[in-house]
């Protein structure tokens, strides 16, 4: 056990991976020059042949990945901002998510493609998505959305691991946190498994990717105004632990999904639909969801970060839930 | 091996090219009675291309093909029963009935996907031929795609990244003159496809596509550079579509030049025939193939129309390793 950030997580899953499997190489734009951190000590480690540069080509390489998919590597895709997956979405949704399946099973995919969620930091709106609902909609793609180094590293392995091909977004907020996680060979987070992050009893937020971050500081401050807020993380949003978000919702009576990305058809409208539809006899007040506006983000820091799911605006829809007043200061 | 129009590779071919021929008109003819449901998009006039190419290949090579790409396998030597079947969305099809007339892909035959979505299948053949380098096979990877799909940009990644890399990779712009309802001449600037290889530094070949022959040497002589290390080569068939896009549409929707009776006048399995007699094959030895090939034909419809549907449940299998839960409420009223 080490306590090593987010993108160490991923540094070492991918290290621990290509070791074990000689299938798994890793393909993507600049990555011998290790952009983020995420591949030290690769190129000397693996040689050209296993860490390979792209053209700025992101439907062809990330084809590419599929294709050599199918004749039985294991590729790594790394197509750095999630924003750069838009050029490729034909690829993406046309032939990795469908070929297994309009082939009758002849086909197997099994690569992963990384991305990250590059939001918060005046990149934009062009550089700042977050896409992962649109991918949700789109069968043959399995989805994860770690918000911690341990669950990074876990659910990464896990994806390399799988004969499914299998999106990774990495959230930008959380690169530098840091954790405490196993340095086992074959610790894996099964796909599909959420995890509760604090127990509680009179809320349960289901928080995406970072928002998971945002809604345990919310927790702190709301346990001191007596609230106790349940903080699920769904962690892969594609399959997503309906059992573990319903059985939480169940035990509180009220839900609140925090998610990063826009409002109209987010993970957050999933969860919530999913609770309204299957847990409406728990529910002791409306589902609420804290989400980014359906509008773009815009350059300047100002307008830019009030857009996000926040500490200020989870604690309010809390209060609000449960009928409490905002405490009047000592 | 033996060489290039000695008889049993040419007795080889035509019968490929009759298959092909055959089994298309047989589907056309059965989708016009409905009993081939969505659309059908046809091979005819364009067997030479699609045979000759895969003549070049060995068993083990991979190809990838496009919607208009019943001809591919068939070309490759798949086996009818399946094709058809798939065709008819039965169980028994070579995807189990969930791809059915655009994706007619047979992986025993090195096929990794008929893609109906124009173009894409550049970047996968290119993955397929990377793959090979990096296990260490001396297998290529042969990509058919048509002169519209030259226009995409999937087309000009593929050929770019392929280039790049050095990968043992074929492409074989099938060009029938028409996309959808566009001539060549209005889709394609400059004047062959082929040309454009110049741009990625690899050769570019232009081959009479009606010529089985023709198309065989040029292709194998790509597919002995790629083997050897030399990269991807552009080979820019030129060949003529005789259904319309999709056929039984109701409407002829291709807009026929003045050179429709000359391409008609070329076809390549009568060339072929001719070529085959004036190397002195018995016309009875081609007589035999053409009637045992509508033999297999027959053989393979009627093992279509014998077959069951797929179960409901089959919809579910494969869109993941594991199939995923059917919901309740769709599966009582399947």
């Amino acid at each position: 056990m080490a306590r090593i950030t987010y993108l160490e997580a991923i540094q070492q899953a991918q290290m621990e991976e290509m070791i074990l499997d000689s299938r798994v190489f890793m393909m993507g734009e600049d990555i011998r020059c290790n952009v983020f951190g995420t591949t030290t000590g690769f190129l000397e480690k693996f040689g050209e042949a296993r860490i390979r540069d792209t053209p700025i080509s992101e439907n062809g390489f990330i084809g590419a990945a599929g294709g050599a998919a199918i004749v039985g590597m294991r590729p790594i895709v790394d197509a750095t901002i999630s924003s750069f997956l838009f050029p490729a979405m034909d690829q993406i949704c046309s032939i990795i998510a469908k070929s297994s399946y309009i082939y009758g099973g002849q086909a197997r995919l099994p690569l992963v493609i990384r991305s990250c969620l590059f939001y918060g930091n005046s990149n934009a709106a062009q550089h700042s998505d977050r896409p992962y609902p649109m991918f949700m909609n789109m069968p043959g793609l399995k989805i994860i959305a770690p918000s911690n180094a341990r669950d990074m590293k876990g659910l990464l392995k896990a994806a390399v691991r799988s004969d499914d091909p299998v999106l990774s977004f990495e959230d930008s907020t959380c690169w530098t946190n840091k954790s405490e996680v196993p340095d086992d060979m074959d610790f894996v987070i099964p796909l599909g498994k959420g995890d509760v992050k604090r127990e509680g009893t009179d809320i349960t937020v289901i928080g995406i990717a970072g928002a998971v971050n945002i809604a345990l500081k919310a927790a702190e401050q709301l346990a001191r105004e007596g609230i106790s807020i349940e903080v699920v993380d769904p962690r892969s949003l594609v399959p997503l632990d309906h059992e573990l978000i319903l059985r939480s919702v169940r035990k509180t009576g009220r839900a609140i999904c925090v998610d990063p990305a826009h409002k109209t058809c987010s993970a957050a409208s999933e969860i919530a639909a999913t609770i309204a539809e299957y847990a409406f006899e728990a529910l002791r007040a409306p589902v609420v969801r804290i989400t980014t506006p359906d509008t773009h983000l815009p350059f300047s820091p100002h307008i830019e970060k009030p857009l996000y799911p926040s500490v200020a605006r989870i604690v309010d829809a809390a209060r609000r839930l449960v009928g409490a007043g905002t405490p009047v200061p000592a | 091996m033996t060489a290039v129009g000695d008889n049993d590779r040419g007795l080889e071919k035509y019968l490929r090219m009759q298959r092909i021929r055959q089994f298309e008109n047989k589907a056309e003819a059965i989708h016009a009675q409905g009993e081939i449901p969505g659309a059908l998009h046809t091979y005819a006039g364009m067997e030479a291309s699609g045979v000759g190419a895969c003549m070049a290949l060995r068993d083990d090579d991979y190809m990838v093909g496009n919607h208009r790409s019943h001809g591919h396998p068939i070309a490759k030597g798949a086996m009818l029963r399946p094709l058809m079947a798939e065709l008819l969305g039965k169980t028994t099809g070579i995807c189990k009935g969930k791809g059915g007339s655009m994706h007619l892909s047979d992986f025993s035959m090195g096929s990794l996907g008929e893609t109906s979505i124009v173009g894409s299948g550049g970047p996968v053949a290119v993955g397929a031929a990377l793959g090979a380098q990096m296990q260490g096979l001396d297998r290529v990877a042969l990509c058919f795609f048509g002169d519209g799909a030259s226009s995409e940009g999937a087309i000009h990644e593929a050929l770019n990244l392929a280039a790049v890399w050095q990968l043992p990779a074929i492409f074989v712009c099938e060009n029938n003159r028409f996309g959808m309802s566009t001539p060549t001449s209005a889709g394609v600037a400059g004047e062959n496809v082929a040309d454009r290889a110049h741009g990625y530094g690899i050769p570019g070949v232009m081959v009479d596509g009606q010529d089985v022959d023709a198309v065989e040497i040029a292709v194998r002589e790509a597919v002995d550079r790629a083997r050897s290390g030399k990269g991807p080569t552009l080979i820019e068939t030129k060949t003529y579509r005789y259904g319309d896009h999709a056929v039984n549409m109701g409407r002829e929707l291709t807009p026929r030049g003045p050179d429709h009776e000359d391409w008609l006048a070329r076809d390549p399995i009568v060339l072929h025939r001719l070529r085959l007699l004036e190397q002195g094959v018995p016309p009875a030895a081609l007589d035999v193939i053409e009637a045992q090939v509508a033999e297999e034909v027959d053989d393979a419809l009627s093992f279509a129309r014998e077959s069951a549907y797929p179960a409901f449940e089959e919809a579910f299998d494969h869109v993941f390793v594991d199939r995923l839960p059917i919901p309740e409420d769709v599966l009582a009223h399947a």
